[in-house]
């Protein structure tokens, strides 16, 4: 399950873990969700799509699209590879409004729906949210490095900036 | 039910055909606009899971001009008229007569950008709604300047609540000609699955 590149790309409704020395990224997260959750020497990085694998119209879905069901199939498989449930730590960064409609579509607010499904399920686990990067109108790209724990957002307007 | 993973040969030709009407009328607006000469290249249609579609785009984090608006009515859907930076530019150039360097650092080049939009997804879209009788109202236009990725998902958050394939009814216009600052858009028409099937039987097409 552990992937090796040195830079281990995550696409959406993706997700991926690996060990140090190696970083996991994701580009282009709108109002999508990254989802990092690491433990000493482990991370594993989720692109979240949608808040609930409940309201999927399809049965079989990807459940790595869905904030409850990929965190859960991260922690599973971050425990499966050694990782100590009371070691593991998250940061979240995304959840934005691309868009400012006038309109009580809530797929138009889908942003801040994934944000609070995300931290919902976090807090199911008990697992901590170190740092966080949400809301607003930007896209960012984000790249989490597993020896600092640190996570880098790049933005088009305002630069880069850690977590 | 139509399923977007099954359409046929057929079905495509149908959606292709919708996406030349639109487009046609598109650029026509925008040919009457510029009083320049508009090309526009043959709708491509594509079934693309959500990765593919945003290495279709340059890559997820390809910084693109966007106005995107909803579709509301009988077949709802997205749709995104996409240029580059360069050539969003060099269109409000030609619109307002006012070189702008930067587009987010004025407000007239946006809001040149988004009646632009407007216009065009407006001519796009009445063409459609005149040839399949289909009820189609966009909603207001929304200008976005980022990451390929963080936008064009946002039009397919419908789309994915069923699939994790998308179907996009691709249109290029061009100015006539190959001068490097020639304008070139493209046309992202995006149904939501719910409106394949209004679609086809408003034009007659079999489930096949």
């Amino acid at each position: 399950m552990i992937v090796t590149e040195p830079i281990v790309k995550v696409g959406i409704a993706d997700l991926k873990i690996t060990n140090v020395p190696h970083s996991l990224k994701t580009s282009g997260l709108g109002s999508c969700v990254g989802v990092v959750i690491y433990g000493r020497k482990l991370a594993g990085l989720a692109h979240v799509m949608l808040p609930d694998s409940t309201t999927s119209k399809k049965q079989l879905s990807n459940p790595m699209k869905y904030a409850d069901t990929a965190i859960d199939l991260l922690v599973e498989q971050l425990l499966h590879e050694g990782a100590r449930h009371s070691n593991l730590q998250a940061k979240i960064a995304g959840g934005a409004h691309m868009f400012s409609f006038q309109s009580n579509n809530s797929m138009l607010k889908i942003g801040d729906r994934n944000v609070e499904a995300v931290l919902a399920k976090l807090e199911q686990y008990h697992i901590p949210v170190v740092a966080q990067d949400v809301g607003g109108s930007k896209g960012r790209t984000i790249e989490f490095n597993i020896a600092t724990s640190m996570l880098k957002i790049r933005t088009v307007n305002s630069g880069v900036v850690e977590i | 039910m139509v399923h977007m993973e099954n359409l046929s040969q057929h079905h495509l030709d149908v959606l292709q055909e919708i996406g030349n009407i639109g487009a046609g009328n598109a650029a026509t607006a925008l040919s009457a606009l510029l009083n320049k000469k508009i090309d526009m290249k043959i709708p491509a249609i594509k079934i693309v899971e959500f990765n593919e579609l945003m290495e279709d785009v340059g890559g997820p984090e390809e910084v693109i001009v966007s106005v995107f608006l909803r579709i509301q009515g009988e077949a709802p859907g997205s749709m995104f008229f996409v240029l580059s930076p360069n050539e969003a530019s060099s269109l409000v150039e030609q619109v307002t007569g006012n070189a702008s360097d930067d587009l987010t650092e004025s407000d007239l080049a946006l809001s040149a950008i988004s009646e632009i939009g407007n216009i065009l997804s407006g001519s796009y879209l009445s063409a459609l709604s005149d040839f399949t009788s289909i009820n189609l109202q966009p909603t207001v236009p929304n200008v976005s300047i980022d990451m390929a990725a963080a936008i064009l998902m946002q039009g397919l958050i419908e789309i994915s609540m069923e699939s994790d394939y998308a179907i996009m009814i691709d249109t290029t216009i061009k100015e006539e000609g190959e001068r490097s600052s020639s304008i070139k858009g493209h046309f992202f028409l995006l149904p939501d699955p719910t409106s394949f099937d209004k679609i086809f039987s408003s034009l007659g097409v079999e489930d096949q």
